[in-house]
């Protein structure tokens, strides 16, 4: 024998105790989460339901350990829900609440629109090119959100090209105000969401077996009933998948709305914004968050509920 | 048909004195609910090439894993060298496996998937260098150490596996399957050199196949496994031969099976599909007790006249189904309304003959010597 | 071969025109000599070399450079772990909690994470700043991270650390010298993804940063709030086609690495 390691009664406890790096490695992220995610989070439910002052921090009650006891009950006194009724009361978060959700929806129906023809197009292209489509499609991705942005402010300002363009095709008399408007928000969500939506599309449409639609044809169904009842069902789940991974950040905007639409409506990340730093209400902007947080919540539990539910079938 | 012959039976098994270099006491492996090793003891010894042959899904797989540490017992114990494994993780274990799937590191060309072992080891860098050129030539490798795993084709991942288990010459080393992905004819090479090499290395080879022949071929003692036990252990013949139960005779190569009662001499059964039938071994059963008699396709003769002298067994049926394999003819010839023999005769003469034609009326007959007695 | 339809071929056509257009016209307007951004007044680079002169924006975009690199090194070490420690710890305590922790953030709408966070540091009063906008964004990063190294740990062939284990490497070695080659890839992708999120990164830097640490979009942003500037133009070109071609070229890298390093089963 040329001594394998033999070691055999070495170390009889050599599996017995977790070693240290196996705890770490579960540690380190973890506590990094909960200090810089939990915590933060629970901090702005706190103050959701503090009150403003002028002071620094600009709320009360503040949470001071040093008081002991008392100082935990006057802490809990404190709490109210003051906030929260204020947002009820006053229709500027109402209206807030249904304009960001109104956007997202309907941009989210457009992206679906226009990304199932794209993604469906790039499916059937020859293998060696998708890879190319689908590195085009993600690279503007990459590129700054704020930088996609501004090159609409370009296209879009008033003796922009988009204008002159209109003009010399005689399609307009009057140079039409396209900034501060919907419709730029929506050009500008389309824009940036498109690869989110066309990417998720394009996998499940790739995933499906080309037999599939010979069988169908061979079965002697028409080319859009084989698309209908073939096709579309089978690439549901990239459909899902595209519509949550838009809507549900679409929402919570605020550079698109903030750029290119107005302030006269503001959408939901556009007032925490300007309750945060225009108006210096620290608890009221947290109130609008956490209901945010709340109605971002619903769609993925209710999605995961069915996808739970289809596991079991 | 199997090369039972080609080996020699294996020595330390029958001498009493020597002692076994793995040792496997009452060991028990369940997942959740399922107990995929139940109570399993099982001795192999220094130089041994041991078979574990069953069913997918019988543990075989498990017990391998048990072996090379992969798997922690929920009772029993593995002792190598008279030395308690439990406590000793797989990477402490003198024992190597090669992988079913080959397991070859895809970021390492095959001089490093080779010398990895050694590496871990501390082995100086020359003798690595040494062994690593050594074991390639004896696995017919050479030339190709700079390739990576994927430029190879797949006989050849398949030699790379079996020298990166082998360099660092364990105590005992494991097969799974290490033939599955080949085809027939290099399977049939590989099976010779994988015997070549055991002998020349002088190690302890333990694999896990679900082919019979397979198993013939290249083990000196097989265990056949079956719902996490070994139903049966020993030479390949013995196997073949003297199956211990239904199970085995039927799992074991291709079988005839009537069941009946034991005669009162004990060495005939009585009352089968096929009538009574006689062997020559007294059976130690009492008279009357329900047993099966198991007969090999390839014992029993078939002819147009009646056989001279009559042999123990005989009887008549017509043929309802000729099947021609090549080097044999499967006939299957219905002896009763219940009952179908199976007989597998070798095709000796030339020009497609055939001993009989489907309808014929034949005799059908088998010396008692072929017919097994089973009780279970 | 496939072959690809009129309409298929228009439609991929309009699509790849709707992405690039707007960038190729910013890219295009950024060499306009005139100051009027609308007005063409011929081809000429004065605005790339007014932007070298222009310290406070090259001083962001080094403060943007030095955060990116920090926070996507550090997310890609957080993430590499939070996703080691989902895929092969099998049930630890709090694994629930964990994961939960790993998928909120990305759903999280930048606002929220970036308020939350700010409220953090004012409640522990630690100075705002480089540092703060850094921790930000490695944890929104991180997990980002996670999810392509765990996708890449899923699909990882479990017998391959079991064979560099029966081969005598103890479990850690095992991690070095085999999983880690093998999963690389994703890790640098995730290392990428980490750096674009960081650099791309308007509303939760804003949040959480403090005087001295204006990064870049921070610095854009308040300049093209009021209108379209030709500087602007120029800087945005500049980071569009750094990123293109750092995209192109990793993705090149991938293709080769991936074609040496992955099994062909």
């Amino acid at each position: 024998m040329t001594a394998p390691a033999m070691a055999v009664n070495e170390n009889p406890a050599a599996t017995a105790r977790a070693p240290l790096w196996r705890e770490l490695v579960v540690r380190v992220p973890y506590i990094w989460l909960v200090v810089f995610f939990l915590i933060p989070f629970l901090i702005v439910l706190k103050i959701s339901l503090s009150q403003t002052a002028l002071a620094q921090p600009p709320y009360v009650p503040v949470f001071d350990l040093a008081a002991g006891w008392d100082g935990l009950v006057a802490f809990f006194t404190g709490l109210s829900f003051d906030n929260y009724r204020l947002l009820v009361s006053d229709p500027l978060y109402a209206l807030s609440y249904v304009k960001s959700v109104e956007i997202a929806a309907f941009s989210t129906l457009v992206l679906l629109v226009i990304g199932y023809p794209l993604a469906y197009a790039i499916a059937r292209t020859p293998p060696r090119w998708q890879a190319v489509l689908v590195l085009l499609t993600i690279l503007p991705f990459w590129t700054s959100m704020l930088i996609r942005i501004y090159a609409w402010m370009n296209i879009l300002q008033h003796d922009g090209p988009l204008n002159q363009l209109l003009l010399a095709l005689s399609i307009v008399k009057e140079p039409p105000v396209w900034l501060s408007t919907e419709t730029a928000i929506y050009i500008g969500i389309v824009y940036s969401y498109l690869p989110f939506m066309v990417l998720p599309l394009y996998a499940s449409l790739q995933k499906i077996d080309e037999a599939l639609i010979e069988a169908a044809a061979d079965l002697g169904a028409p080319r859009w009933k084989i698309f209908w009842l073939i096709t579309v069902p089978l690439s549901s789940a990239g459909m899902v998948a595209g519509v949550l991974l838009c809507f549900i950040p679409i929402v919570g905007e605020f550079v698109i709305p903030d750029l290119l639409g107005g302030s006269s409506e503001p959408m939901i990340g556009q007032t925490i914004w300007m309750e945060f730093f225009g108006n210096k209400d620290w608890p009221v902007a947290s109130a609008v968050a956490v209901v945010l947080l709340c109605l971002l919540v619903t769609p993925i539990v209710v999605y995961q509920n069915q996808t739970m539910r289809a596991v079991e079938q | 048909m199997h090369s039972v012959d080609t080996k020699q039976a294996f020595a330390p098994v029958t001498e009493p004195s020597s002692r076994p270099l793995l040792r496997i006491e009452s060991l028990t492996k369940r997942f959740g609910r399922s107990t995929v090793i139940d109570q399993l003891s099982l001795d192999i010894y220094e130089g041994e090439f041991f078979a574990l042959l069953g069913p997918s899904g019988c543990g075989k797989t498990t017990l391998l894993r048990l072996i090379a540490g992969f798997e922690r017992p929920n009772a029993g114990r593995i002792l190598l060298d008279e030395v308690d494994l439990a406590s000793v993780p797989a990477y402490r274990r003198p024992v190597n496996m090669m992988f079913q799937s080959y397991a070859l590191f895809p970021h390492l060309n095959v001089q490093a998937n080779v010398a990895f072992g050694l590496k871990q080891e501390g082995v100086a860098r020359r003798e690595i260098a040494y062994r690593v050129a050594h074991i390639l030539s004896l696995v017919k490798l050479d030339g190709l150490a700079k390739r990576r795993p994927h430029e190879l084709s797949g006989g050849q991942r398949q030699r790379v596996a079996l020298a990166r288990s082998l360099v660092k010459r364990p105590r005992v080393l494991l097969l799974d399957e290490p033939m599955a992905a080949l085809d027939k004819k290099l399977r049939r090479e590989t099976q010779a050199e994988l015997i070549a090499l055991q002998r020349e290395l002088k190690l302890t080879f333990i694999i896990v196949t679900h082919d019979q022949s397979e198993a013939m071929t290249v083990a000196d003692r097989i265990g056949v496994m079956n719902q996490g036990v070994l139903v049966q252990v020993g030479p390949a013949p013995e196997i073949y031969e003297q199956p211990k139960s239904r199970w085995v005779a039927d799992f074991v190569g291709d079988v005839n099976l009537f069941e009946g009662r034991l005669g009162e001499d004990r060495r005939s059964v009585e009352g089968t599909a096929a009538g009574s039938l006689h062997t020559t071994v007294k059976l130690d059963a009492t008279p009357g007790a329900t047993v099966s008699v198991a007969v090999r396709p390839e014992k029993i003769r078939i002819s147009r006249e009646p056989p001279l002298p009559a042999p123990a067994n005989c009887t008549t049926g017509k043929v309802v189904e000729v099947s021609y394999l090549g080097d044999a003819s499967i006939y299957k010839v219905r002896v009763a309304e219940s009952c179908v023999i199976k007989a597998a005769l070798a095709n000796v003469g030339g020009g497609g003959y055939r001993v009989a034609a489907i309808g014929e009326e034949v005799w059908v007959s088998f010396p008692a010597d072929a017919a097994i007695v089973l009780t279970q | 071969m496939r072959k690809v339809s009129a309409f298929n071929t228009a439609t991929i056509a309009a699509g790849m025109a709707f992405l690039y257009l707007p960038i190729a016209i910013l890219v295009i307007y950024s060499f306009n000599d005139s100051r009027l951004v609308t007005v063409w007044g011929g081809w000429s680079t004065r605005w790339y070399s007014e932007l070298f002169s222009d310290e406070p924006l090259l001083d962001s975009a080094l403060i943007s450079l030095r955060l990116a690199l920090i926070s996507a090194t550090a997310a890609t070490v957080l993430g590499t772990l939070a996703a080691v420690a989902l895929v092969r710890f099998g049930r630890f305590r709090g694994r629930l909690l964990f994961s939960a922790m790993i998928y909120a953030p990305l759903v999280m709408p930048e606002v929220i994470t970036g308020l939350s966070l700010l409220l953090l540091f004012v409640a522990v009063a630690a100075e705002r700043g480089f540092w703060t906008v850094a921790i930000a964004h490695s944890t929104m990063a991180m997990c980002f991270v996670t999810i392509i190294v765990q996708s890449r740990l899923v699909d990882f062939d479990t017998s391959l650390e079991e064979a560099a284990m029966d081969l005598g490497a103890p479990p850690l070695r095992t991690f070095l010298s085999v999983t880690l080659p093998l999963i690389f890839p994703a890790i640098a992708a995730g290392w990428m993804l980490a750096f674009a999120l960081s650099l791309d990164d308007l509303v939760i830097a804003s949040f959480t940063t403090g005087p001295g640490a204006t990064t870049l979009p921070i610095r854009i942003y308040s300049e093209v709030r009021l209108g379209v500037k030709p500087e602007m133009n120029a800087v945005c070109s500049i980071m569009v086609g750094v990123v293109g071609a750092a995209v192109i070229v990793a993705s090149l890298f991938a293709k080769l690495t991936g074609a040496r390093g992955a099994p062909s089963q």
